[in-house]
């Protein structure tokens, strides 16, 4: 039996020992366990994340062990919270220093949408100026939800393939831009 | 203490009294005009009997529609050598006019000037930085004043101009 054929078998457990992959999805496997989180934290959402990293709740049972507070060290971040006009440009700017492959996850109804806050001085939704790649409903979010969050970006992580990915984010930058341009207001 | 400063603002600064209303507030208010502020301020800091050397608060009302002029400039002084008792004055102000900066008399006053600078749009003479403190510095308009809507007037220029500096970084 060749190389080839067994290449064919992906998946297949070949003894108690030995099984076959293809290096993409092993290497995306890894990823999806150990993505470290970037919390960055602006409301009481950050409690939340709090009470879910600690042992109670224990996000380290699914990989996302260590919160990671610098950008460069992290996998994905999460806005945690309100986000203001003021403080748009500093997510911004962490979110390009943040090392590919990064991904955003979107805590709580202020961060997804402005929440209850529609006022002057709050931007409604990340999703504004960031492609987000997981919403995660609530207000603040129990620290299940958070998790649920988390374990749904891990099987996106899996399934989703590098080309996929790419066109994923340049299609939401792509509806940014498209969505900011024409409704400037002077 | 109450009847010690009318008496003292009386006796030496009677061309800077606004007028004399009653406050319905357990705090004895004083109303100054503009060009008065800092002298009447400074005198109650160094008189030897008052010594209002605390400066607790520094705030804007806005009375659109309720009184006149608009604006009202409210100055909360505090004398911890005489029990701890605090003062208003409160200076009337129309859309527009500015007052003088108090930061000669109290260093504090700066943040908060820059404050009411921000939301109510006064201007502060004499302040060595009038700029924006709170909100962006891109921001158009004052929003605590009471005609400015709650949600702005359409805030996506903020971001507009957000992608745009970020656009000009990157050609940088």
């Amino acid at each position: 039996m060749g190389l080839s054929d067994l290449l064919r078998k992906s998946g297949e457990v070949i003894g108690d020992m030995v099984q076959v992959t293809r290096l993409d999805s092993f290497l995306k496997w890894g990823q999806s366990y150990s993505l470290w989180p970037y919390p960055f934290a602006t409301a009481c959402c950050g409690i939340e994340f709090m009470g879910t990293a600690c042992s109670d709740m224990d996000i380290a049972r699914f990989g996302a062990e260590r919160p990671s507070f610098s950008p460069r060290q992290a996998d994905m971040i999460l806005v945690l919270g309100t986000i203001t006009y003021k403080m748009a440009p500093v997510l911004r700017q962490i979110y390009d220093q943040l090392s590919e492959p990064k991904y955003v996850v979107s805590v709580g109804a202020c961060a997804s949408s402005g929440g209850m806050f529609d006022t002057y001085g709050v931007v409604q939704g990340i999703d504004r100026f960031l492609p987000v790649d997981i919403y995660i409903p609530g207000c603040p979010p129990r620290p299940e939800a958070i998790i649920d969050g988390l374990v749904k970006l891990q099987e996106k992580v899996k399934t989703q393939g590098l080309e996929e990915r790419r066109k994923e984010v340049m299609r939401k930058i792509d509806e940014i831009n498209e969505r900011n341009k024409p409704l400037v207001v002077r | 203490m109450k009847e010690k400063v009318a008496e003292f603002l009386d006796k030496n600064f009677s061309h800077f009294i606004y007028s004399k209303q009653e406050v319905k507030s357990n705090i004895p208010s004083f109303f100054i005009k503009p060009e008065g502020i800092v002298p009447v301020v400074k005198a109650l800091k160094e008189e030897p009997s008052l010594k209002f050397d605390f400066l607790n608060d520094l705030t804007c009302v806005d009375w659109l529609g309720k009184r006149e002029p608009r604006f009202e400039m409210n100055y909360l002084l505090k004398s911890p050598s005489n029990g701890h008792a605090r003062i208003m004055l409160k200076v009337p102000l129309d859309d527009g006019e500015s007052v003088p900066s108090i930061i000669g008399v109290y260093k504090g006053a700066n943040w908060p000037e820059r404050e009411v600078f921000d939301l109510f749009g006064i201007y502060f003479e004499g302040h060595p930085r009038m700029e924006r403190l709170i909100m962006p510095d891109n921001f158009q308009g004052h929003p605590l004043r009471k005609d400015y809507p709650l949600e702005g007037f359409g805030q996506d220029y903020l971001i507009y101009d957000l992608l745009q500096i970020h656009q000009e970084d990157k050609e940088a």
